[in-house]
Protein backbone atom coordinates (compact mmCIF):
# COMPACT_ATOMS: atom_id res chain seq x y z
CA UNK A 1 0.00 0.00 0.00
CA UNK A 2 1.13 3.17 -1.00
CA UNK A 3 1.24 6.24 1.92
CA UNK A 4 1.30 9.85 0.87
CA UNK A 5 4.48 11.36 1.97
CA UNK A 6 2.62 13.44 4.69
CA UNK A 7 0.98 10.26 5.97
CA UNK A 8 4.53 8.77 6.28
CA UNK A 9 5.77 12.46 8.52
CA UNK A 10 2.71 11.98 10.68
CA UNK A 11 3.32 8.37 11.43
CA UNK A 12 6.82 8.96 12.30
CA UNK A 13 6.14 11.97 14.35
CA UNK A 14 3.99 9.99 16.29
CA UNK A 15 5.91 6.72 16.49
CA UNK A 16 8.68 9.24 17.83
CA UNK A 17 7.12 11.08 19.96
CA UNK A 18 5.25 8.51 22.03
CA UNK A 19 8.41 6.58 22.43
CA UNK A 20 10.39 9.26 23.49
CA UNK A 21 7.75 10.66 26.46
CA UNK A 22 7.32 6.96 27.60
CA UNK A 23 11.43 6.54 27.62
CA UNK A 24 11.62 9.96 29.61
CA UNK A 25 8.67 8.61 31.97
CA UNK A 26 10.49 5.77 32.92
CA UNK A 27 14.40 7.27 33.18
CA UNK A 28 12.86 10.09 35.46
CA UNK A 29 10.93 7.09 37.21
CA UNK A 30 13.57 5.32 37.74
CA UNK A 31 16.48 7.64 38.28
CA UNK A 32 16.11 7.57 42.16
CA UNK A 33 16.85 4.03 42.59
CA UNK A 34 19.35 3.64 40.26
CA UNK A 35 21.22 6.14 41.84
CA UNK A 36 20.71 4.32 44.93
CA UNK A 37 21.60 1.67 43.37
CA UNK A 38 25.27 2.73 42.42
CA UNK A 39 25.71 4.17 45.67
CA UNK A 40 24.72 0.94 47.97
CA UNK A 41 27.19 -0.60 45.64
CA UNK A 42 30.33 1.58 45.95
CA UNK A 43 29.57 1.14 50.17
CA UNK A 44 28.90 -2.16 49.87
CA UNK A 45 32.38 -2.49 48.61
CA UNK A 46 33.68 -0.11 51.13
CA UNK A 47 32.70 -2.43 53.99
CA UNK A 48 33.79 -5.23 52.38
CA UNK A 49 37.11 -4.32 52.00
CA UNK A 50 37.70 -4.06 55.82
CA UNK A 51 36.58 -7.74 56.37
CA UNK A 52 32.65 -7.39 56.56
CA UNK A 53 30.45 -10.21 55.16
CA UNK A 54 28.14 -8.23 53.04
CA UNK A 55 26.36 -10.91 50.89
CA UNK A 56 23.70 -11.22 53.65
CA UNK A 57 23.17 -7.82 54.64
CA UNK A 58 20.09 -6.29 53.15
CA UNK A 59 20.40 -2.42 51.42
CA UNK A 60 19.57 -0.91 55.09
CA UNK A 61 21.90 -3.19 56.98
CA UNK A 62 24.65 -1.96 54.67
CA UNK A 63 23.58 1.97 54.95
CA UNK A 64 23.31 1.56 58.23
CA UNK A 65 26.49 -0.09 58.69
CA UNK A 66 28.38 2.24 56.42
CA UNK A 67 26.90 5.33 58.16
CA UNK A 68 28.04 4.67 61.81
CA UNK A 69 31.38 3.29 60.89
CA UNK A 70 33.08 4.99 58.17
CA UNK A 71 33.59 8.34 57.75
CA UNK A 72 35.21 10.30 54.38
CA UNK A 73 38.60 11.93 54.65
CA UNK A 74 39.70 14.85 52.17
CA UNK A 75 43.54 14.98 52.11
CA UNK A 76 46.04 17.65 50.42
CA UNK A 77 48.59 16.48 48.05
CA UNK A 78 51.58 17.23 50.65
CA UNK A 79 49.46 14.43 52.95
CA UNK A 80 47.48 16.87 55.47
CA UNK A 81 44.01 16.49 56.03
CA UNK A 82 42.35 19.53 54.63
CA UNK A 83 39.63 20.11 57.14
CA UNK A 84 36.69 22.36 56.55
CA UNK A 85 36.22 21.39 52.70
CA UNK A 86 32.98 20.55 51.05
CA UNK A 87 33.48 17.07 50.00
CA UNK A 88 30.34 17.02 47.96
CA UNK A 89 32.14 19.57 45.27
CA UNK A 90 34.65 17.08 44.19
CA UNK A 91 34.72 16.03 40.54
CA UNK A 92 36.75 13.24 39.25
CA UNK A 93 38.71 13.65 36.47
CA UNK A 94 40.31 10.36 34.72
CA UNK A 95 43.54 9.69 33.00
CA UNK A 96 42.60 8.03 29.77
CA UNK A 97 45.80 6.07 29.33
CA UNK A 98 46.34 4.70 33.00
CA UNK A 99 42.98 4.95 34.11
CA UNK A 100 44.24 6.69 37.19
CA UNK A 101 40.96 9.42 38.62
CA UNK A 102 42.64 12.42 40.40
CA UNK A 103 40.03 14.30 42.20
CA UNK A 104 39.40 18.19 42.52
CA UNK A 105 37.32 20.80 44.52
CA UNK A 106 37.52 24.02 42.77
CA UNK A 107 40.05 23.48 40.76
CA UNK A 108 42.33 22.60 43.22
CA UNK A 109 43.27 18.87 43.76
CA UNK A 110 42.67 16.84 46.20
CA UNK A 111 43.07 12.76 47.52
CA UNK A 112 39.83 11.18 48.78
CA UNK A 113 40.32 8.43 51.75
CA UNK A 114 37.85 6.33 54.14
CA UNK A 115 38.50 5.90 57.71
CA UNK A 116 36.77 3.07 59.27
CA UNK A 117 36.36 3.18 63.17
CA UNK A 118 35.67 -0.39 63.89
CA UNK A 119 37.79 -2.29 62.99
CA UNK A 120 40.48 0.89 62.61
CA UNK A 121 40.84 1.18 59.28
CA UNK A 122 42.42 3.50 56.71
CA UNK A 123 40.61 3.33 52.94
CA UNK A 124 41.42 4.57 49.29
CA UNK A 125 39.73 4.08 45.96
CA UNK A 126 42.45 2.47 43.38
CA UNK A 127 41.67 2.11 39.89
CA UNK A 128 43.86 1.67 36.37
CA UNK A 129 43.83 0.06 33.59
CA UNK A 130 44.25 -4.24 33.32
CA UNK A 131 44.02 -5.96 29.93
CA UNK A 132 40.66 -4.85 28.46
CA UNK A 133 39.29 -2.08 31.05
CA UNK A 134 39.82 -0.06 33.85
CA UNK A 135 39.55 -1.45 37.23
CA UNK A 136 37.66 0.34 39.68
CA UNK A 137 37.95 -0.93 43.88
CA UNK A 138 39.42 0.07 47.19
CA UNK A 139 42.21 -1.06 49.11
CA UNK A 140 42.26 -1.02 52.86
CA UNK A 141 44.93 -1.10 55.41
CA UNK A 142 45.16 -1.46 59.03
CA UNK A 143 45.38 1.25 61.54
CA UNK A 144 49.87 0.86 61.45
CA UNK A 145 49.15 2.14 57.84
CA UNK A 146 51.14 -1.05 56.74
CA UNK A 147 49.29 -4.38 56.98
CA UNK A 148 46.46 -4.67 54.23
CA UNK A 149 43.13 -5.58 55.26
CA UNK A 150 41.42 -6.47 52.63
CA UNK A 151 41.32 -5.22 48.34
CA UNK A 152 37.65 -5.27 46.53
CA UNK A 153 37.27 -4.35 42.97
CA UNK A 154 33.56 -3.17 41.96
CA UNK A 155 33.54 -2.47 38.16
CA UNK A 156 36.08 -4.09 35.59
CA UNK A 157 35.48 -5.79 32.04
CA UNK A 158 38.32 -8.36 31.88
CA UNK A 159 37.14 -11.75 30.45
CA UNK A 160 35.68 -13.54 33.40
CA UNK A 161 37.05 -16.39 34.75
CA UNK A 162 40.49 -14.87 33.84
CA UNK A 163 41.29 -11.24 34.31
CA UNK A 164 38.03 -11.46 36.08
CA UNK A 165 39.10 -13.26 38.96
CA UNK A 166 40.21 -10.12 40.57
CA UNK A 167 36.68 -10.02 41.91
CA UNK A 168 36.96 -13.23 43.57
CA UNK A 169 37.41 -13.74 46.77
CA UNK A 170 40.65 -16.80 46.56
CA UNK A 171 42.53 -13.66 45.15
CA UNK A 172 40.98 -10.87 47.13
CA UNK A 173 41.80 -12.95 50.42
CA UNK A 174 45.93 -13.44 49.42
CA UNK A 175 46.26 -9.60 50.15
CA UNK A 176 44.63 -9.67 53.43
CA UNK A 177 47.64 -9.53 55.98
CA UNK A 178 50.43 -8.57 53.59
CA UNK A 179 52.79 -5.44 54.21
CA UNK A 180 53.87 -2.39 52.04
CA UNK A 181 56.28 -1.18 54.12
CA UNK A 182 59.66 -3.47 53.58
CA UNK A 183 62.41 -3.77 55.99
CA UNK A 184 64.20 -0.22 55.19
CA UNK A 185 61.06 1.53 55.91
CA UNK A 186 60.53 1.76 51.55
CA UNK A 187 57.09 1.67 50.69
CA UNK A 188 57.13 -1.34 48.33
CA UNK A 189 53.45 -1.97 47.72
CA UNK A 190 51.83 -5.62 47.06
CA UNK A 191 53.32 -7.30 43.96
CA UNK A 192 51.04 -9.87 42.01
CA UNK A 193 53.56 -12.07 40.87
CA UNK A 194 53.63 -14.40 37.61
CA UNK A 195 52.81 -17.76 39.10
CA UNK A 196 52.87 -18.91 42.88
CA UNK A 197 54.01 -15.97 45.15
CA UNK A 198 55.40 -19.24 47.25
CA UNK A 199 57.62 -20.57 44.00
CA UNK A 200 58.37 -17.00 42.90
CA UNK A 201 59.64 -15.23 46.05
CA UNK A 202 61.13 -15.85 49.50
CA UNK A 203 62.09 -14.03 52.71
CA UNK A 204 60.91 -10.69 53.28
CA UNK A 205 59.54 -10.63 49.87
CA UNK A 206 56.56 -12.69 50.60
CA UNK A 207 55.30 -10.30 52.54
CA UNK A 208 54.59 -8.34 50.04
CA UNK A 209 53.40 -10.58 47.48
CA UNK A 210 50.42 -12.45 46.05
CA UNK A 211 49.87 -14.86 43.87
CA UNK A 212 49.05 -14.28 40.35
CA UNK A 213 46.28 -15.33 38.26
CA UNK A 214 47.01 -17.71 35.74
CA UNK A 215 46.17 -16.96 32.13
CA UNK A 216 45.52 -13.03 33.25
CA UNK A 217 49.66 -12.15 33.62
CA UNK A 218 48.71 -8.63 32.01
CA UNK A 219 45.94 -8.19 34.59
CA UNK A 220 47.66 -8.69 37.12
CA UNK A 221 50.83 -6.51 36.16
CA UNK A 222 47.69 -4.08 35.98
CA UNK A 223 46.72 -4.48 39.48
CA UNK A 224 50.88 -4.35 40.64
CA UNK A 225 51.21 -1.28 39.00
CA UNK A 226 48.10 0.92 39.46
CA UNK A 227 48.29 -0.01 43.02
CA UNK A 228 51.53 0.82 43.82
CA UNK A 229 51.03 4.13 42.06
CA UNK A 230 47.81 5.12 44.06
CA UNK A 231 49.41 4.27 47.24
CA UNK A 232 52.87 6.35 46.44
CA UNK A 233 49.68 9.09 46.45
CA UNK A 234 48.74 8.36 49.80
CA UNK A 235 52.29 7.77 51.15
CA UNK A 236 53.10 11.28 52.14
CA UNK A 237 50.01 11.43 54.45
CA UNK A 238 50.50 7.61 55.97
CA UNK A 239 54.56 8.19 55.89
CA UNK A 240 53.31 11.20 58.68
CA UNK A 241 50.59 9.08 60.51
CA UNK A 242 52.33 6.02 60.91
CA UNK A 243 53.28 4.54 64.39
CA UNK A 244 55.79 2.34 64.55
CA UNK B 1 -5.12 -22.36 22.87
CA UNK B 2 -5.65 -24.03 19.68
CA UNK B 3 -3.70 -26.33 17.46
CA UNK B 4 -2.43 -23.45 15.40
CA UNK B 5 -1.16 -21.17 18.28
CA UNK B 6 0.01 -24.09 19.77
CA UNK B 7 2.42 -24.53 16.61
CA UNK B 8 3.45 -21.37 16.29
CA UNK B 9 4.67 -21.80 19.67
CA UNK B 10 6.40 -25.19 19.23
CA UNK B 11 7.85 -24.90 16.32
CA UNK B 12 10.51 -22.43 17.07
CA UNK B 13 11.67 -24.42 20.04
CA UNK B 14 13.45 -27.31 18.17
CA UNK B 15 12.41 -27.51 14.41
CA UNK B 16 12.93 -24.00 13.86
CA UNK B 17 15.16 -22.99 16.74
CA UNK B 18 16.34 -19.27 15.99
CA UNK B 19 19.78 -20.15 17.46
CA UNK B 20 20.73 -24.09 16.40
CA UNK B 21 18.64 -24.14 12.75
CA UNK B 22 18.62 -20.30 11.82
CA UNK B 23 22.18 -19.71 13.37
CA UNK B 24 20.80 -16.05 14.47
CA UNK B 25 21.96 -14.47 17.69
CA UNK B 26 24.91 -16.03 18.04
CA UNK B 27 26.76 -13.15 19.47
CA UNK B 28 24.73 -13.12 22.52
CA UNK B 29 24.86 -16.57 22.34
CA UNK B 30 28.80 -16.49 23.15
CA UNK B 31 28.67 -13.56 25.30
CA UNK B 32 26.65 -14.04 28.09
CA UNK B 33 26.44 -17.61 28.64
CA UNK B 34 29.34 -18.25 30.97
CA UNK B 35 27.15 -17.95 34.21
CA UNK B 36 23.72 -19.31 34.31
CA UNK B 37 22.39 -16.23 36.30
CA UNK B 38 23.60 -13.85 33.00
CA UNK B 39 21.67 -16.37 30.96
CA UNK B 40 18.26 -16.47 32.47
CA UNK B 41 18.10 -12.85 32.90
CA UNK B 42 19.38 -12.26 29.01
CA UNK B 43 17.07 -14.74 28.45
CA UNK B 44 14.14 -13.17 30.10
CA UNK B 45 15.04 -9.59 29.23
CA UNK B 46 15.07 -10.65 25.44
CA UNK B 47 11.78 -12.80 25.67
CA UNK B 48 10.18 -9.09 27.11
CA UNK B 49 11.62 -7.37 24.10
CA UNK B 50 10.98 -9.41 21.59
CA UNK B 51 6.77 -10.23 22.81
CA UNK B 52 5.94 -6.90 23.02
CA UNK B 53 7.89 -5.78 19.82
CA UNK B 54 5.85 -8.37 17.64
CA UNK B 55 2.49 -7.60 19.53
CA UNK B 56 3.17 -3.69 19.17
CA UNK B 57 4.46 -3.92 15.54
CA UNK B 58 1.35 -6.44 14.82
CA UNK B 59 -0.90 -3.70 16.06
CA UNK B 60 0.59 -0.90 13.90
CA UNK B 61 0.88 -3.26 10.86
CA UNK B 62 -1.76 -1.81 9.01
CA UNK B 63 -0.69 1.68 9.62
CA UNK B 64 2.78 1.41 8.75
CA UNK B 65 3.95 2.89 5.62
CA UNK B 66 5.51 0.48 3.78
CA UNK B 67 8.52 3.00 2.85
CA UNK B 68 9.75 3.35 6.30
CA UNK B 69 8.86 0.18 8.03
CA UNK B 70 12.39 -1.20 8.89
CA UNK B 71 12.69 2.54 11.00
CA UNK B 72 9.90 2.13 12.58
CA UNK B 73 10.21 -0.89 13.43
CA UNK B 74 13.79 -0.12 15.02
CA UNK B 75 12.48 2.79 16.82
CA UNK B 76 9.97 0.06 18.75
CA UNK B 77 12.78 -2.49 19.41
CA UNK B 78 14.87 0.28 20.10
CA UNK B 79 12.58 1.94 23.00
CA UNK B 80 11.69 -1.33 24.37
CA UNK B 81 15.62 -2.34 24.75
CA UNK B 82 16.43 1.05 26.66
CA UNK B 83 13.38 0.48 28.84
CA UNK B 84 14.31 -3.16 29.88
CA UNK B 85 17.90 -1.64 30.55
CA UNK B 86 16.39 0.97 32.76
CA UNK B 87 14.32 -1.46 34.47
CA UNK B 88 16.77 -3.82 35.17
CA UNK B 89 19.95 -0.63 36.44
CA UNK B 90 17.12 -0.25 38.86
CA UNK B 91 16.06 -3.69 40.58
CA UNK B 92 18.91 -6.17 39.44
CA UNK B 93 21.66 -3.64 39.27
CA UNK B 94 24.48 -5.96 40.09
CA UNK B 95 23.27 -8.50 37.14
CA UNK B 96 22.83 -5.68 35.15
CA UNK B 97 26.10 -4.68 35.65
CA UNK B 98 27.52 -8.06 34.96
CA UNK B 99 25.30 -8.15 31.47
CA UNK B 100 26.76 -4.73 30.93
CA UNK B 101 26.77 -3.66 27.19
CA UNK B 102 25.03 -7.02 25.77
CA UNK B 103 21.10 -6.02 27.02
CA UNK B 104 21.82 -2.74 24.87
CA UNK B 105 22.74 -4.98 22.27
CA UNK B 106 19.14 -6.72 22.15
CA UNK B 107 18.33 -3.77 19.76
CA UNK B 108 21.19 -5.60 17.27
CA UNK B 109 19.31 -9.25 18.13
CA UNK B 110 18.82 -10.38 14.45
CA UNK B 111 15.91 -12.55 15.75
CA UNK B 112 13.65 -9.67 17.23
CA UNK B 113 14.36 -7.94 13.97
CA UNK B 114 14.10 -11.18 11.87
CA UNK B 115 10.45 -11.66 13.74
CA UNK B 116 8.99 -8.13 13.34
CA UNK B 117 9.85 -8.40 9.20
CA UNK B 118 9.10 -11.52 8.79
CA UNK B 119 6.05 -12.25 10.78
CA UNK B 120 4.64 -9.69 13.13
CA UNK B 121 4.22 -7.38 9.58
CA UNK B 122 1.91 -10.36 8.56
CA UNK B 123 -0.17 -11.79 11.21
CA UNK B 124 -2.29 -10.19 14.14
CA UNK B 125 -1.14 -9.43 17.30
CA UNK B 126 -2.47 -12.79 19.13
CA UNK B 127 -0.31 -14.98 16.83
CA UNK B 128 2.70 -12.34 16.89
CA UNK B 129 2.49 -12.73 20.34
CA UNK B 130 3.15 -16.52 20.29
CA UNK B 131 5.70 -16.51 17.83
CA UNK B 132 7.64 -13.99 19.89
CA UNK B 133 7.29 -16.48 22.74
CA UNK B 134 7.88 -19.01 20.89
CA UNK B 135 11.44 -18.16 19.44
CA UNK B 136 11.72 -16.31 23.14
CA UNK B 137 11.42 -19.95 24.67
CA UNK B 138 13.77 -21.15 21.91
CA UNK B 139 16.62 -18.92 21.77
CA UNK B 140 16.23 -18.89 25.99
CA UNK B 141 16.35 -22.66 25.66
CA UNK B 142 19.59 -22.39 24.38
CA UNK B 143 21.41 -20.12 25.98
CA UNK B 144 21.14 -21.88 29.06
CA UNK B 145 21.83 -25.39 27.95
CA UNK B 146 25.01 -24.01 26.66
CA UNK B 147 25.55 -21.52 30.20
CA UNK B 148 24.72 -25.12 32.40
CA UNK B 149 27.89 -26.84 30.44
CA UNK B 150 29.84 -23.84 30.12
CA UNK B 151 29.32 -22.79 34.39
CA UNK B 152 29.62 -26.60 34.91
CA UNK B 153 33.01 -27.00 33.58
CA UNK B 154 34.68 -23.85 33.37
CA UNK B 155 33.66 -22.39 37.31
CA UNK B 156 32.60 -25.54 38.77
CA UNK B 157 29.76 -24.32 39.50
CA UNK B 158 25.63 -23.68 38.91
CA UNK B 159 24.10 -20.10 39.61
CA UNK B 160 27.44 -19.74 41.42
CA UNK B 161 26.75 -22.94 43.92
CA UNK B 162 29.96 -24.67 44.34
CA UNK B 163 28.83 -28.17 42.39
CA UNK B 164 32.23 -29.95 42.19
CA UNK B 165 33.57 -31.65 45.45
CA UNK B 166 36.28 -29.06 46.95
CA UNK B 167 38.31 -32.04 47.29
CA UNK B 168 38.84 -32.89 43.54
CA UNK B 169 40.69 -30.14 42.86
CA UNK B 170 44.17 -30.39 42.54
CA UNK B 171 45.31 -27.35 44.77
CA UNK B 172 43.41 -29.10 47.39
CA UNK B 173 45.14 -32.69 46.69
CA UNK B 174 42.90 -34.04 43.83
CA UNK B 175 43.12 -34.26 40.19
CA UNK B 176 40.78 -31.88 38.81
CA UNK B 177 41.36 -28.38 36.93
CA UNK B 178 38.42 -26.09 35.78
CA UNK B 179 38.56 -25.86 31.88
CA UNK B 180 39.30 -22.35 31.77
CA UNK B 181 38.72 -22.87 27.43
CA UNK B 182 34.69 -22.70 28.32
CA UNK B 183 34.84 -19.31 29.89
CA UNK B 184 36.31 -18.38 26.41
CA UNK B 185 34.21 -17.89 23.55
CA UNK B 186 35.81 -20.96 21.69
CA UNK B 187 34.71 -23.31 24.58
CA UNK B 188 30.65 -21.71 23.67
CA UNK B 189 31.10 -22.41 19.95
CA UNK B 190 31.98 -25.78 20.41
CA UNK B 191 29.35 -26.52 22.87
CA UNK B 192 26.96 -24.78 20.68
CA UNK B 193 28.34 -26.91 17.64
CA UNK B 194 27.40 -29.80 19.62
CA UNK B 195 24.01 -28.93 20.63
CA UNK B 196 23.55 -28.39 16.58
CA UNK B 197 25.24 -31.89 15.56
CA UNK B 198 23.05 -33.80 18.61
CA UNK B 199 19.92 -31.69 17.01
CA UNK B 200 20.42 -32.54 13.66
CA UNK B 201 20.62 -36.01 14.08
CA UNK B 202 17.61 -35.78 15.99
CA UNK B 203 15.21 -34.03 13.93
CA UNK B 204 17.32 -35.79 10.44
CA UNK B 205 17.45 -31.98 9.36
CA UNK B 206 19.63 -31.61 6.13
CA UNK B 207 21.23 -28.18 5.19
CA UNK B 208 20.89 -27.93 1.33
Amino acid sequence: MQHSNFYTFKFIGIITIVASLLLALASTQLKELQEFNVELDRKKNILKCIGKDVTLMNADAIMEEYKSNIRNVILKLNGDIAANIASENMESVQNKSTGQLNYFIDNVEYLPAYKSSKPEAFIIPISGKGLWSTLYGYFALEKDLNTVMGITFYKHGETPGLGGEVEKKWFQNNFVGKQIIDKSGKMVSIKVVKGKANDVLSGDGLNHGVDGISGATITSKGVSDFLKRDLLRYEPYMKNNRTN
Amino acid sequence: MDKKARAIISDPMVDNNPITKQILGICSALAITVKMEQAVVMSLALAFVLVCSNVIISLLRKGIPGKIRIIVQLTVIASLVILIDEILKAYLYDISKQLSVFVGLIITNCIIMGRAEAFAMQNNYKDAMYDGLGNAIGYGSVLIIVATFRELLGSGTLFNYAVMPASIYLENGGWYVNNGLMLLAPGAFIILGLIIWVQRTYTHYIEN
